[in-house]
C-alpha cells in the first residue's frame, strides 16, 4: 500500500510535468510570431532589449540587489508599517541579514517563526513576494542557458523572462494549487488572530492568515519557507491527506518540467529526456532508502515491548509514516525544504537522504537552477566520456576546452567548499558546538545539515540546532548569497563562451548526448565527484549515529 | 673527392637496422629504465614539479609527512613504522610519476638520437655564384645555397633539387631499402639531410638553416625542449587540478571535524587519504601518455610541427585522398575483353594480345595478362617478322602488322574508328553504346580491330587497392567524411567513388577546386585533412587544420603542412587519425580509471581512520582489512604501485579500434570505469594480506 502511494505521487508528479513543461516553454521561449498572453504582456513592459550574457547577469544581480535592499528595510521597520494587527516587534538585525538573504536566494532556511516574528505585511510583501521573483529569478537563468546552449549569443532578456515567470508560469500555477488548498481546508485571511475559549474556559490564541496563498508559492516555486514555524506540517497549511498530496506533488512538478522546458527551448527532447531518466532514478533511489529506513522504529524503542512499527516519531497522523520520508527526499531533491514531518526525528540513515539531496542539488533541484547545476555535471561527464570516443569534448555541438572547464570546475567547488568548510569552521568552534543540542554524531549532523541547507538554498532544518545566534545568521546568510549566486553566473559565463564558438558537425564519431549510456555516464559523473566528496562527511555523521545505536 | 668527415655515419641498413630497434625497444629496456630512473630523481626539484598540480601536491604531502616524520624521530614517538612507510610509499608516488614521464621521454629521444646520428656533419661542394665549388661542412650551409651531390655523397641538408635526377637511398630517414627518384621540377624534388645519393648528380638548394630541419624540430619537440601542453591536455590539467583541491578540501575539513569527534588525526594519515583521493594515477601518466603519442607518430615514420598537430587529427572530420595511389593501384588494368555480337572471344583476346605487343606501357601489359589468363596455351607468342606499331601518344594507337596482310589495331575509340574507315570497314552500330556502358562504369574503354572489322572492346579500369573499401567502412564507422580527389571526368570519378565507398569525390580536380572545398567543409564546423606533394598542392595544405605533405614532395609543400610523412605513403593519413584518437582516448580512460579508484580507497581509508575513536566505525570495514594502519598503508600502497602497472598503457596506448562513438564510448566504460572501481577492491586486499603477514603494522 505504502508502496503503491508512493509510486502514484512520483509517476503522477513526472507525468504532469510534461505538460507543464510544454506550457512553460511555450510562456518563457514563445516561437516568434506566436500571438499569445505572452504578447500582450511584451507589450505592457515594452520594449526590452535582447542582452548577452553578461548584460543578462548583470541585470540579475542588479534587480536581486535591489530586491534584497527593499526586503532588507521592509523587515528591519516593520513595527512601523501597516498590515501588523498583532503587533509583532522589531527583528533583530543578524535575523534580518539572515531572512533577507533567505528569501531573495528561493532557500528560505527560517530561524524564527513566521507566527511569533512577522506582520502579515512582512510574510505577504517582501517574502510572499521574493517567493515569485526568487523562483522566477531561477527560471529565467535556465532560459537564458538554453538559449546560449542552442547557439545564440543574445540570450534574451533578464526583466522580460522574469516577468513572464511571473505572471505567466508561477502566478496561474499558484492560483490553482491555493485554491485546492482553500478547499481543502487551509485558511485564507487577512484577520488577525482568532481567540478560542475552551469548554474548560482557557482562552487560546490561534494564529491565522493568507495561509492558503503563501504556502501555494511555498512549495511550487521550490521555496519552502512556511508560514507558520512548523511548516506544512501545521493542520492550518496542510490539513489533510489529500493537500498533501497536492503539497508534495507541486515541490517537484515545476522543478521536474524546468528539464522539458530547457530540452524544448534547447530542441534537444531527447537529451532532456535523458537527464530526467538520470534525475529520476536517483530521485527514486533516494526515496526508497527513505521509506526503508523510516519503516523501522527509532532506536530508541528497541527494547520496548513494541509491536513492529515504522518510525512514527515526528510524524503527521493525517498523512502516515510514508508521507513523510517521501516528502522529505522531494523537498531536499529540489530546494524546496518545506516539510511535513520533523527530519530531526528520521532515523539516521533515513536523514542521509535529505542530506545526499542537498549535497547533490540536482536531481530537478530549485526551479531553474536544479538544471543548472546538472549543467556542470553535464560538461564534467562529456568532457570526460568525450575524451573517450576520441574527439575533443563537445556538449551539443560545441567545444568544451579549457576555459570551460576551468569555469565548471570552479562552480563545482563552491558547494562542497561551503558545506565542509563551513561545517569544519562551526564543528571545531563555539560558534557551532555551542549551540547543539545532541552530543556526538547527532549534534555533527546538525551542524552538517544547516550549512547543506544552506548551500543547497534548501531551507529545510534538521532542528535542534540553536541557529537564531549571530555567528549563524550570518554565516549561512552569507553562504546562502555566495551559493545561490555563483552557480548562476558561471554555468551562464560557460554557455556564453559556448555560444560564441563554431557548431561542429554531428558525425558518427560524436558523443551522444541523447541515449542511456550517457546518462550512465552522467549518474557516474554525478555519484562519483559529487558523492565522493561529502562521503567522509556522511560517514561521520548519520553512518556513524546508525552503527551506534544498532543493538549489540 | 668527397668524404663524410668521420663523426658517426652508420651505413642505411645499420640506420634502418637502429631505427627498428629503438621503434620496437622493449618497453622497459634496460637502458631507458636505468636514464629515466636516473631522471626521475633529478625531476622533483618543485619547480619542475608544479607544472603538474596534482603530482606537485603530492610532493608537497611527501615532504611534510617527513618533517613529521623527522619530529616524530626526535621524540621517539610510537608508530614509527607506519610513518616510516607512509613517507617512503608517498615519496615513490611522486618518483613513480617522474619516472613515467621520463621514460617515455628517453624513448623519444633514443628515436631521436638515431635519427640525429643519420645527420652527423657532412662535407658538402657548394656552388658559388661565379660557378666555382668550394668545400665546405653541412653546418656552414645557409638557406638559399646551391651544392652538388654526386653518387655516394650524402645530402648534406633538407633541400630541393633544383637540376638533375638521381637515386635517393632514404632508408636513414624512413628505413625503406628500396631507393626512390628525386628530380628536378615536378612533385618529386624534396631531399632530406642526411640521405645519400645512389646514382648521377644533382643540384640541390638548401631550405632550411642550422637546426631549422623538419628533423631537428620533431628532434626538439619529441626532448621536450619545446614541448607545451596541448589544448585537450591544458583542458584536462585544469580539470585535474579543480579534483585535487577539491579534494585537499575534503581532507582539510576532516581534521577540525576530527576535533568534533576528540580525535586527532595524525598529519601523516591525512596526507596519505589526500594522495589516495586526487587523481595520482592520471596526474602521474598524462605527460607520459603526450609524450608516448608523440613518439607513436615518429613511430609511424610522421614528423609532426607540433603535438597540437597530432591531437587535432583525432578530431578530423573530412578526409581528402587522391584516387591515384591510395584508393587504386595507380595504373589502369585491363579487366575484361566485350566481344562485338558474333565476334568469338577468343579471336578478340588473340587480336588485343597481338595489337598490344607495341605497347609497353603498364597498361599495354595488362591486356597481355588478361589475355594470357583467357586463352591460356593458346595465346599468342611475341615474334619476329611483322610489323610491329608502337604506342604514342600522338597516335593513341599500337597494333601489329603480320606478313600475311592482317593488321591489328587497338587503341582510343575515335583513333581505332579512323583506322577501320581507313581500311574501308564500317563502324557496327552495337559499338557505341558498348562503349558508353563501360566509361559509365568508369573504366576506359579500348577498342580492338582487325583491318576493317571491329572485334570488340577492352575494358581498362582502375582497381582497387586491396582491403580499401574496408578501411573507408572503418572510417565511416569512425564518422569520418572521405572525399576523393581526382583528375579524371566526372562520370569516371562517380563510378571509382561507388566501388570504394567513399562519401564524395572531386572530379577533375584542380588546385583551386581541392582550396574551395576544404573552405567550404570548414566554413561548416568540419575539420579537413589532407595529403599533398606538390607546389601546388601547398595552399590546400596550408588550408587544411591537418596538412600532410610527403617527403618526396617540394619544400613549399612540406613548408605548407603542419606534418611530413617520410614514407611518401598516401594512406598514411589514416594512421595519423588513429593516433590522435588514441591519444585522446587514453587520456580520457586513465582519468576514468583514476577516479573510479576512490570508491575502494574511501572504503579502505575512512572507517581505519575513524575506527579507534568511534568503533562502532567498523562494521564499515567491508573488505575486512586486517588493522587500521594497514588498511591506509593498502590503499596508499595500491595507490603507487598502479602507475608503473599502468605505464605500458600510458606508452603504447589503450587499444583502439575504429568504431563508432558510442561502442568505443561503452567498452572503455565498461573496462576503465567498471574496472577502476572493481579492481582496487582486490589490489588492496592482496596488498593487506602481504602487510598482515609481515606482523609489522
Amino acid at each position: 500500500m505504502n508502496i503503491v502511494f508512493v509510486i502514484a505521487v512520483v509517476a503522477g508528479t513526472a507525468l504532469l510535468s510534461w505538460p507543464a513543461g510544454k506550457y512553460m516553454a511555450a510562456m518563457m521561449h514563445p516561437a516568434a510570431g506566436a500571438k499569445s498572453r505572452v504578447s500582450q504582456l511584451d507589450r505592457i513592459a515594452g520594449k526590452l532589449a535582447e542582452q548577452d550574457w553578461k548584460q543578462y547577469c548583470f541585470s540579475l544581480l542588479l534587480f536581486n540587489a535591489f530586491m534584497f535592499t527593499v526586503t532588507f528595510l521592509l523587515l528591519s521597520l516593520q513595527q512601523y508599517l501597516p498590515l501588523n494587527p498583532d503587533g509583532k516587534g522589531a527583528i533583530e538585525p543578524s535575523l534580518v541579514f539572515n531572512t533577507t538573504a533567505s528569501f531573495v536566494t528561493n532557500t528560505n532556511l527560517q530561524h524564527y517563526s513566521g507566527e511569533v516574528s512577522m506582520s502579515y505585511l512582512s510574510q505577504l510583501c517582501p517574502l510572499m513576494w521574493l517567493q515569485f521573483v526568487s523562483a522566477a529569478t531561477g527560471i529565467a537563468a535556465l532560459c537564458a542557458l538554453a538559449r546560449c546552449l542552442a547557439g545564440n549569443v543574445r540570450c534574451g532578456n533578464f526583466y522580460r523572462d522574469v516577468l513572464r515567470a511571473t505572471f505567466l508560469v508561477l502566478l496561474p500555477a499558484a492560483i490553482i494549487v491555493a485554491l485546492l488548498l482553500v478547499a481543502g481546508g487551509a485558511p485564507m485571511t487577512l484577520q488577525g488572530a482568532a481567540t478560542a475559549s475552551s469548554p474548560e474556559g482557557v482562552v487560546q490564541t490561534i494564529a491565522r492568515g493568507p495561509v492558503a496563498a503563501f504556502v501555494a508559492i511555498k512549495q511550487l516555486g521550490t521555496n519552502g519557507g512556511g508560514f507558520f514555524g512548523p511548516n506544512s506540517t501545521h493542520p492550518f497549511e496542510n490539513p489533510s491527506f489529500l493537500t498533501n498530496i497536492v503539497e508534495c506533488m507541486s515541490i517537484m512538478v515545476l522543478s521536474m518540467a524546468c528539464v522539458w522546458m530547457f530540452g524544448r527551448i534547447t530542441g534537444r527532447l531527447r537529451h532532456a529526456a535523458v537527464i530526467f531518466g538520470a534525475m529520476a532514478l536517483l530521485l527514486t533511489l533516494k526515496i526508497g532508502f527513505a521509506v526503508y529506513f523510516e519503516s523501522a522504529p527509532a532506536a530508541a524503542l528497541h527494547d520496548l515491548p513494541l509491536v513492529a512499527s515504522s518510525n512514527m516519531e515526528g510524524k503527521e497522523l493525517r498523512f502516515g509514516s510514508t508521507a513523510g520520508p517521501l516528502w522529505a527526499a522531494f523537498t531536499t531533491a529540489t530546494s524546496n525544504g518545506s516539510v511535513n514531518s520533523m527530519h530531526n526525528s528520521l532515523n539516521p540513515l533515513a536523514g542521509l537522504v535529505p542530506l545526499a539531496g542537498m549535497w547533490l542539488n540536482e536531481t530537478f533541484g530549485g526551479l531553474g537552477v536544479g538544471m543548472i547545476n546538472m549543467f556542470l555535471y553535464l560538461i564534467v561527464g562529456v568532457f570526460i566520456a568525450g575524451l573517450m570516443v576520441g574527439r575533443t569534448p563537445e556538449y551539443l555541438t560545441r567545444k568544451v576546452e579549457t576555459r570551460e572547464m576551468k569555469l565548471a570546475i570552479l562552480a563545482l567547488l563552491v558547494h562542497p567548499l561551503f558545506i565542509l568548510g563551513g561545517t569544519a569552521l562551526f564543528a571545531s568552534t563555539p560558534w557551532g558546538m555551542g549551540t547543539i543540542k545532541n552530543p556526538g554524531a547527532r549534534g555533527f549532523t546538525e551542524i552538517l545539515y544547516e550549512f547543506s541547507s544552506a548551500a543547497a538554498n534548501n531551507g529545510s532544518g534538521y532542528e535542534g540546532l540553536g541557529d537564531n545566534s549571530a555567528p549563524w545568521n550570518i554565516a549561512t546568510g552569507l553562504v546562502m548569497l555566495l551559493a545561490r549566486f555563483i552557480p548562476i553566473i558561471i554555468p551562464l559565463a560557460i554557455a556564453g563562451s559556448l555560444a560564441a564558438k563554431k557548431p561542429t558537425p554531428v558525425t558518427t564519431g560524436t558523443l551522444r548526448v541523447d541515449t542511456p549510456l550517457f546518462g550512465m555516464v552522467l549518474l557516474g559523473s554525478v555519484i562519483l565527484i559529487g558523492a565522493l566528496l561529502f562521503l567522509p562527511v556522511a560517514v561521520l555523521g548519520p553512518v556513524a549515529e546508525h552503527l551506534a545505536a544498532l543493538p549489540r | 673527392m668527397s668524404q663524410t668527415i668521420p663523426i658517426q655515419e652508420p651505413s642505411g641498413t645499420e640506420a634502418k637496422l637502429s631505427r627498428r630497434k629503438a621503434r620496437q625497444a622493449a618497453l622497459f629496456e634496460p637502458d631507458l629504465v636505468w636514464t629515466a630512473a636516473k631522471q626521475s630523481i633529478v625531476m622533483l626539484k618543485p619547480w619542475l614539479m608544479v607544472r603538474n598540480p596534482v603530482m606537485f601536491v603530492t610532493e608537497v604531502s611527501a615532504a611534510l609527512s617527513t618533517l613529521v616524520l623527522a619530529l616524530d624521530l626526535q621524540r621517539g614517538a610510537e608508530n614509527l613504522p607506519y610513518t616510516v612507510t607512509v613517507v617512503v610509499v608517498l615519496w615513490l608516488t611522486v618518483l613513480f610519476a617522474n619516472f613515467a614521464e621520463a621514460l617515455a621521454e628517453a624513448r623519444g629521444k633514443a628515436q631521436a638520437e638515431t635519427l640525429r646520428r643519420t645527420r652527423g656533419t657532412t662535407v658538402a661542394r657548394r656552388r658559388r655564384d661565379d660557378a666555382s665549388i668550394d668545400i665546405t661542412t653541412s653546418d656552414d650551409l645557409r638557406i638559399g645555397d646551391v651544392v652538388l651531390v654526386a653518387a655516394g655523397e650524402v645530402i648534406p641538408s633538407d633541400g630541393e633539387v633544383i637540376a638533375g635526377a638521381a637515386m635517393v637511398d632514404e632508408s636513414a630517414i624512413t628505413g625503406e631499402s628500396a631507393p626512390v627518384v628525386r628530380e628536378a621540377g615536378g612533385d618529386r624534388s624534396g631531399v632530406t639531410g642526411g640521405t645519400r645519393v645512389l646514382s648521377d648528380e644533382i643540384t640541390v638548394r638548401i631550405t632550411t638553416g642550422v637546426g631549422e630541419s623538419f628533423l631537428d624540430r620533431m628532434i626538439a619537440l619529441v626532448e621536450g625542449a619545446v614541448r607545451q601542453k596541448t589544448p585537450n591536455e591544458l583542458a584536462l590539467t585544469v580539470t585535474l587540478a579543480g579534483m585535487t583541491l577539491a579534494f585537499l578540501l575534503v581532507t582539510g575539513a576532516i581534521g577540525p571535524m576530527g576535533r568534533y569527534f576528540g580525535v586527532e588525526i595524525p598529519l601523516p594519515t591525512l596526507m596519505a587519504l589526500l594522495v589516495c583521493l586526487i587523481p595520482t594515477t592520471i596526474g602521474a601518466l598524462l605527460a607520459a601518455i603526450g609524450l608516448a603519442g608523440m613518439d607513436r607518430a615518429l613511430s609511424a615514420n610522421v614528423l609532426a610541427k607540433s603535438g597540437k598537430a597530432v591531437e587535432l587529427a583525432g578530431d578530423v572530420d573530412t578526409l581528402l585522398l587522391d584516387k591515384t595511389g591510395t584508393i587504386t593501384m595507380g595504373d589502369r588494368q585491363a579487366t575484361a575483353f566485350h566481344p562485338l555480337p558474333g565476334i568469338d572471344p577468343a579471336l578478340l583476346a588473340e587480336a588485343a594480345m597481338l595489337a598490344s605487343f607495341g605497347d609497353p606501357t603498364p597498361e599495354g601489359k595488362s591486356i597481355l595478362v588478361l589475355g594470357e589468363q583467357l586463352l591460356g596455351a593458346r595465346a599468342p607468342r611475341e615474334r619476329t617478322g611483322g610489323e610491329l606499331i608502337a604506342f604514342s601518344a600522338h597516335t593513341r594507337l599500337s597494333g601489329l602488322n603480320l606478313p600475311d596482310g592482317r593488321k591489328y589495331r587497338k587503341g582510343a575509340g575515335d583513333a581505332v574508328r579512323r583506322f577501320v574507315l581507313e581500311q574501308g570497314g564500317e563502324i557496327p552500330p552495337a559499338l557505341q553504346p558498348m562503349v558508353d556502358s563501360v566509361a559509365r562504369q568508369g573504366a576506359t574503354p579500348i577498342v580492338a580491330a582487325l583491318g576493317g572489322e571491329v572485334l570488340g572492346v577492352i575494358e581498362l579500369s582502375d582497381v582497387l587497392k586491396p582491403g580499401i573499401r574496408d578501411r573507408f567502412e572503418r572510417l565511416s564507422a569512425m564518422g569520418l567524411r572521405v572525399v576523393m580527389v581526382t583528375g579524371d571526368n566526372p562520370l569516371t570519378a562517380a563510378a571509382i567513388a561507388a566501388q570504394a565507398g567513399v562519401d564524395d569525390y572531386i572530379a577533375e580536380a584542380t588546385p583551386e577546386d581541392k582550396l574551395e572545398y576544404i573552405r567550404r567543409e570548414q566554413r561548416g564546423g568540419r575539420l579537413v585533412a589532407m595529403m599533398g606533394d606538390g607546389t601546388n598542392d601547398a595552399p590546400a595544405l596550408a588550408q587544411a587544420d591537418i596538412g600532410v605533405a610527403m617527403s618526396s614532395g617540394t619544400q613549399a609543400a612540406k613548408e605548407a603542412g603542419n606534418m611530413v610523412d617520410l614514407d611518401s605513403d598516401p594512406t598514411k593519413l589514416i594512421e595519423v587519425i588513429e593516433i590522435g584518437k588514441q591519444l585522446l582516448i587514453t587520456r580520457g580512460a586513465l582519468t576514468t580509471f583514476s577516479i573510479a579508484n576512490d570508491v575502494a580507497k574511501y572504503f579502505a581509508i575512512i572507517p581505519a581512520m575513524f575506527v579507534l575513536a568511534l568503533p562502532r566505525l567498523a562494521p564499515l570495514n567491508v573488505m575486512g582489512l586486517s588493522t587500521p594502519q594497514s588498511a591506509i598503508l593498502s590503499a596508499l600502497i595500491f595507490n603507487a604501485i598502479i602507475i608503473p602497472i599502468l605505464i605500458p598503457i600510458a606508452i603504447k596506448g589503450v587499444t583502439y579500434r575504429p568504431l563508432g562513438a558510442d561502442a568505443l564510448l561503452r567498452n572503455n566504460l565498461l573496462i576503465y570505469g567498471l574496472g577502476g572501481i572493481l579492481a582496487p577492491f582486490a589490489g588492496i586486499k592482496l596488498i593487506d594480506l602481504v602487510l598482515g603477514a609481515t606482523q609489522i603494522f
